[in-house]
Formats: C-alpha cells, sequence, structure tokens
C-alpha cells in the first residue's frame, strides 16, 4: 500500500498557517516521509486539475486553513471535501473566521471603497476597481467573486476536526498528525487541543480576580504591564477566561495580553458573549453611573470579544451596514 | 430564573432565532437573594447593549428594567412599553442561514467605478 496522500490548502489567511508547518522544523521531514503530499500551493507546483483526476476520497487527509470569502475558496474547499477521506479545519481562520473575519463588520462594497478609493495611501484617479471578469487582447482574465460575508470553513463543508491557533503550535500540530497516521483520532468535530481555559494554566492565575475588581479599563499602551501579575488584575482585557488552553501562552509570555485565537471550550458557542460575561463580573461598581462609564470606556467591545471568532459567533455579522 | 443567571449567550440566542426584543426583568437592586445578581446583570446589560449595537442591533431593542412579584402595574406598564418600541423599530432584519454562502449572487461588475 502507498503512504497516505495529504492535501495542503490555504484561503483566506495571511500565510502564517504555512509557516507553522515549516517551524515543525526538523520533524517536518519526518511527516513527509509517512506521507505523499498531493497539494501544498505555497510550496509545491501541483494544480486543481491533479487533484480533479483523484479519485473521490483518495486523499487521506486535507489540511485547510484560512476562513472562506471568495467563490474560489468555497470551490476548492468543496473539491478536497470530495476527495479526502478527513478534512482539518487548521488555525483561527478556518477554524473561527480569525482576523479576516473582522470584515463581518462590514461588506463588500465597503472594503472595496477602502481599499481601492478611499485609503489616504491610495491614488486611483481613474476609479479603478477589480472586476470578475476583464477581457484583454490574449483573451478574457478573470478573479473569484468577493463575497460579503467570511465563513468558517464549517459554514461551507463538513469539517472532521480543528486544529485552533493563530498559527497552531508545533506540538499540536505533531500530536495531530501523530493521531491521524496511527488512527486514534478523538470524536469527529474534536478541537484537537485541550478542553480547559487558559486561565488554568496561566502562569499569572494566582493574581486573577476571583470577584468584583477592577474600576478602569485601560489598553495595552497606556500602562507599563506588570509582567508577573493577571491582565484583567491590571485593568487590562484578555481573553483567557473565554479561551481554550493549548497554545503555549506565547502571548502572556510575551507580555501581551491574550486576544482568543483558540477559541472558546466545547461547553461555549459564543466566546465574545462568555468573555463579555466574565469581564461585567469584575467590574467593581454597582453604581449605574459608574457602571455606564466603565463600559463606555472600552471603545470597540465586539471588536475585541470577537477578534478571532466573529463569523463563528451567534450573529455572525453585522446587519444592516 | 435570577437575572445574574442571564448568560449574554441566552440573549444573542433569541436575537439569532428572530426575537425583535429582549426585555430583561429583574428584581429590584437591594431585593437580590444572593445579594448582588441584578447589580451583574446591570452591568453585563450596558456592555451587551453597546455589543449589539457594532452588529447593527438598535440599543432600545435590549431593555432593562426592575419589576418585583407585587408590582403588576409596572410589569404591565413595562411591558406595553417594550412592545411599543418594538413595534415603532420594526422587525430585525434577519440573519441568513449558516449553511450557504452568498455564491453566484452577487456579481462584482456591479460594483460602480469611480
Amino acid at each position: 500500500m502507498g503512504k497516505p496522500k495529504v492535501a495542503f490548502y490555504w484561503c483566506a489567511s495571511c500565510g502564517g498557517c504555512e509557516e507553522a508547518f515549516v517551524d515543525l522544523a526538523e520533524d517536518i521531514l519526518k511527516v513527509i516521509e509517512a506521507v505523499d503530499i498531493v497539494l501544498w500551493p505555497v510550496a509545491l507546483d501541483f494544480k486543481i486539475k491533479d487533484i480533479e483526476k483523484l479519485h473521490d476520497a483518495e486523499i487521506a487527509v486535507s489540511f485547510i486553513n484560512g476562513a472562506v470569502r471568495t467563490d474560489e475558496q468555497e470551490d476548492i474547499s468543496k473539491l478536497l471535501r470530495k476527495k479526502s477521506g478527513l478534512i482539518v479545519a487548521f488555525g483561527s481562520c478556518a477554524h473561527l473566521g480569525g482576523i479576516p473575519g473582522l470584515a463581518n463588520f462590514v461588506n463588500r462594497d465597503k472594503i472595496f471603497d477602502w481599499v481601492y478609493k478611499n485609503a489616504p495611501s491610495v491614488v486611483n484617479n481613474n476609479g479603478v476597481f477589480p472586476q470578475k471578469k476583464t477581457g484583454v487582447i490574449e483573451g478574457d482574465l478573470t478573479l473569484p467573486e468577493f463575497y460579503d460575508t467570511v465563513y468558517t470553513l464549517d459554514q461551507v463543508i463538513d469539517v472532521d476536526y480543528y486544529i485552533p491557533g493563530c498559527a497552531p503550535p508545533p506540538d499540536l500540530i505533531l500530536k495531530a498528525i501523530e493521531a491521524i497516521l496511527s488512527g486514534t483520532l478523538p470524536e469527529k468535530g474534536t478541537v484537537l487541543a485541550p478542553d480547559r481555559a487558559l486561565c488554568e494554566t496561566c502562569k499569572r492565575r494566582e493574581t486573577k480576580p476571583e470577584k468584583a475588581a477592577i474600576k478602569e479599563i485601560k489598553r495595552v499602551h497606556q500602562v507599563m504591564l506588570d509582567p508577573e501579575r493577571c491582565f484583567l488584575d491590571q485593568g487590562i482585557i484578555c481573553l483567557g477566561p473565554a479561551t481554550r488552553d493549548g497554545c503555549g501562552e506565547r502571548c502572556i509570555n510575551a507580555n501581551m495580553p491574550c486576544r482568543g485565537c483558540f477559541g472558546p471550550t466545547s461547553r461555549v458557542v459564543d466566546q465574545g458573549a462568555k468573555f463579555l460575561s466574565a469581564l461585567a463580573s469584575i467590574i467593581d461598581t454597582n453604581d449605574e453611573a459608574e457602571i455606564r462609564k466603565i463600559t463606555n470606556s472600552i471603545v470597540d467591545p465586539a471588536g475585541i470579544f470577537y477578534y478571532y471568532s466573529l463569523p463563528a459567533s451567534m450573529l455572525r455579522r453585522k446587519l444592516n451596514v | 430564573m435570577c437575572s445574574g443567571r442571564i448568560d449574554p449567550q441566552f440573549i444573542l440566542k433569541a436575537f439569532q432565532s428572530g426575537a425583535d426584543g429582549v426585555l430583561i426583568l429583574g428584581c429590584h437592586p437591594g431585593d437580590c437573594h444572593y445579594k448582588e445578581g441584578n447589580y451583574k446583570a446591570l452591568r453585563r446589560f450596558y456592555l451587551l447593549r453597546k455589543l449589539i449595537s457594532q452588529f447593527g442591533i438598535e440599543e432600545e431593542r435590549l431593555k432593562l428594567d426592575w419589576v418585583s412579584a407585587s408590582e403588576a402595574d409596572k410589569f404591565v406598564r413595562t411591558i406595553n412599553d417594550m412592545v411599543e418600541t418594538v413595534k415603532a423599530l420594526g422587525p430585525l432584519k434577519r440573519i441568513p442561514a449558516h449553511t450557504s454562502t452568498e455564491k453566484g449572487t452577487g456579481d462584482l461588475q456591479e460594483i460602480k467605478i469611480g
């Protein structure tokens, strides 16, 4: 029997997830030895028509990173679903929508107006906008259709497993690959990371406030951050209480608060709402005017509470843009 | 249930499921059996109201008030006020289903040039 076939694909993503594979360092050689890569646009020159020729489910597993926001990303995700035994949503964007998902606070027209017209660095006197089809002497050039809404991978195709993180850390990737190769995967739909909140393993947890403790919400650039003390206790928004553990606390170790890239634990549907609940609990006042003042001091609650998870949230996008 | 037990997810779920308005009624401040469940609700309420407005849901669609078991008149008045408010706002635009993208519904050509 030949080696299992594996595909890597990227949708709306930054390339950091691809970098995460490279970050496996020498361990990547073990992976390459054990599998036969059939698609990896960022690194190898395979074509989509090569994938179309494969039998259904001939690819053992496809790792897809990035959110879905164009018809091409949707089509290729669907093709890979058909040709693969397993689909793994790889990284925050495929899992939850990620940073590109914040575009769900606006729509396509607003994005295009900004990017091709209104941004201060843009000079576009002729009003040139990208078109789905442009005729040139050599024939028609086409671009994918750009959607109003950014989708998580599992809103477009059936997903078997999730590897969370922006980007996923090497130990989780290796563990997932080992589980796939040895056939020791958990129940379908599992997020392949510990199912507990980040605070549980945070080394600052000793100073985490148990009850009402903060009178003022501050932003990271406004204060000198104490490298030992719980961010929340310092009045800094840290999504640790509403975020899954397993990242290795890379941000916390760099003295930056958690922004929630691992998504919520399995018991939580809406990460932002759950964090809102936790934050409101530790605001130390029962005076209505003061409550209003403190909540108003949070400039962009939806943007920060759904930093990585807007398309996966209950409301998914802004209405009436 | 105690207003302090209202998980913000319940409210978002109500809006997601088709509610045009959500009214939270708690015990008066100082009357809480658990001492400050209603104050917790109050803190969550103000933050949540700001959050839903960022999603394009008018703040007036979410309301919190205090009504005790013996305040039948206030209960009726509060409900009627809320119904008036929601009627005046009209139905909330529905969120499309999770399962389909907008593929083929928008043509890039339609984007105006200039």
